[in-house]
């Protein structure tokens, strides 16, 4: 079965702050709710807590960081779900029901299967 | 010569089938198209020399599954199996109805949401039009290249991003029916705004349009979206040949030569919006409604002799179901018909959101030129014309302008 990324991008918060307890609430619902279909996922801390690494001068060449995500947008990704779905439209059909759908927006993306 | 025009259409009537059976079979449109393209060639050869055969389907899809074995075992190094497990080794005819749910399967898969407009649109003329994508390009007006990239983009989203090749179930068929709709009505518009122009790949855009819409039909005969895309597609070409003058001039309703409308189109048309309506009692679908406005037009004897009342309670039905912009516009001007242009320019003035639209300025402009606003009419279609608008578009503003002198 093909396997999907579900990256969720909502406004730039801190979900360990208790202000967003009862928002997870919704979130806890979802990865109930989808427990057949989940196969990872996590929330992630705020873009502050981001750091960009490129390398300058091709393979091997100097490592240089910045601090931040790599696009600055006005919706930050904040977490993701690796889903196994049937096709698209199963893996659209769950995506709709991640909060995200309603708070900001949720991209689906098929994972490549390299196979064994 | 005749005989061999209608060998070419059966030939890409069936086409469009025996390549909806393969992509199903197959799983990728690619190969699909590359193995129906060949039996298409091969009939075209052998049909005109030895005669149709009994079951031209069955002939070619034999032909295109044959094909595609062939091209399977050049790409891959277990051939046998591959083919077995794809069923390409059943040459048992396809029955009917399962012909008839490829081709829903290849409609729903090119209209698909997940897919760009853009790409819809070209996926759609190249798999059920049948056309080249040379003549998908012309017909969009871009580069051959660069819609060879468009439709094997789309082609490789659809197999990597896993776009089923199903029919939707029935919760989600009316909007997915809806996103079908709009893509054939895209297609039309695209035609329809190429007018008579020297372009005939472009103006064969509408009957292309009309032969998906007819395929549509035909695949649900009792859907009320399909019934009034239809409809709206023939009653609105039904005035194609009075649009343009003899000199490629834009002809809008009011001045059009109503003997010259095909009356064969407008018939068809009607009856289709009677039975659109029948089958929705409570709720009408917005392309059976859209249609019945154009049957309002298409039936009256002349512009003065419209019935107004009926078109604008239309469009109040219309604007319970769809609210934008220009519907409102629309329903303006049936205002302005029936109740005077002073009236007419309250309802238009009283849209938000328009100012970017050219015709909005156009109407608002005609409105005040009827009032003796002269400056003011002036000043509209100054602002319609520095907006986008095509060649005929624009040259009958200006001739509006001028009408202000004189």
């Amino acid at each position: 079965m093909p396997k999907y990324i579900a990256l969720t991008f909502t406004a730039d918060v801190d979900w360990t702050d208790p202000q967003y307890a009862h928002e997870m609430k919704d979130w806890t619902e979802f990865g109930e709710a989808a427990e057949a279909v989940i196969r990872g996922g996590d929330a992630l801390y705020p873009t502050a807590t981001a750091t960009t690494v490129r390398v300058d001068g091709g393979k091997g060449g100097d490592v240089i960081t910045s601090d931040g995500p790599y696009a600055e947008t006005k919706e930050a990704l904040t977490g993701f779900y690796l889903l196994e779905c049937a096709d698209l439209d199963e893996a659209v059909r769950w995506a709709a029901k991640i909060p995200a759908a309603w708070t900001g927006a949720v991209e689906v993306r098929p994972v490549i299967d390299f196979g064994p | 010569m005749e005989a061999g025009d209608a060998v070419a259409t059966l030939v890409r009537e069936e086409g469009t089938r025996v390549l909806a059976t393969l992509v199903r079979v197959t799983g990728s449109i690619d190969l699909a198209e590359d193995a129906t393209q060949d039996a298409v060639v091969r009939a075209l050869e052998a049909w005109p020399r030895d005669g149709v055969p009994a079951n031209p389907r069955g002939w070619l899809t034999v032909t295109a599954k044959r094909r595609a074995i062939d091209l399977i075992r050049r790409e891959s190094r277990r051939p046998e199996k591959e083919a077995a497990a794809m069923g390409l080794l059943d040459s048992a005819p396809e029955p009917p109805e399962v012909v008839r749910d490829d081709l829903l399967r290849l409609v729903f898969t090119c209209c698909h949401p997940s897919l760009s407009t853009e790409a819809q649109v070209a996926l759609a003329l190249r798999t059920l039009g049948g056309l080249s994508t040379a003549e998908v390009a012309r017909g969009l007006l871009v580069t051959e290249a660069t819609m060879t990239r468009r439709l094997s983009r789309a082609k490789q989203k659809i197999a990597q991003a896993r776009i089923p090749y199903r029919v939707p179930p029935a919760e989600e068929l009316p909007d997915r029916l809806a996103g079908v709709a709009a893509t054939v009505y895209l297609i039309f518009n695209e035609g329809y705004a190429a007018g008579t122009g020297p372009d005939l790949v472009r103006v064969a855009l509408t009957a292309e349009a009309i032969r998906v819409a007819r395929l549509l039909l035909s695949l649900m005969p009792d859907e009320p979206t399909v019934l009034g895309l239809l409809a709206l597609l023939l009653l609105q070409d039904s005035r194609r040949s009075a649009r343009i003058d003899a000199a490629g001039r834009l002809v809008l309703l009011p001045d059009q030569d109503r003997s010259r409308w095909d009356v064969t189109l407008i018939k068809e048309g009607v009856e289709l919006v009677g039975t659109g309506l029948r089958r929705t009692p409570e709720r009408p679908d917005a392309y059976v409604v859209q249609a019945a406005i154009a049957a309002c037009h298409a039936l009256a004897p002349s512009y003065d002799a419209t019935d107004w009342d009926s078109v604008i309670s239309w469009y109040d039905v219309l604007l319970r179901i769809h609210d934008t912009g220009v519907i409102r516009l629309n329903r303006g001007v049936a205002v302005a018909e029936r109740d005077g242009p002073a009236a007419g320019l309250s309802v238009v003035d009283a849209i938000d959101g328009l100012d970017r639209y050219p015709w909005w300025h156009g109407v608002r402009a005609e409105l005040l030129h009827r009032l003796g606003r002269t400056a003011d009419a002036r000043e509209a279609y100054e602002r319609a014309l520095a907006l986008d608008l095509n060649a005929p578009q624009s040259e009958h503003l200006r001739r509006r302008m001028a009408a202000l002198d004189g």
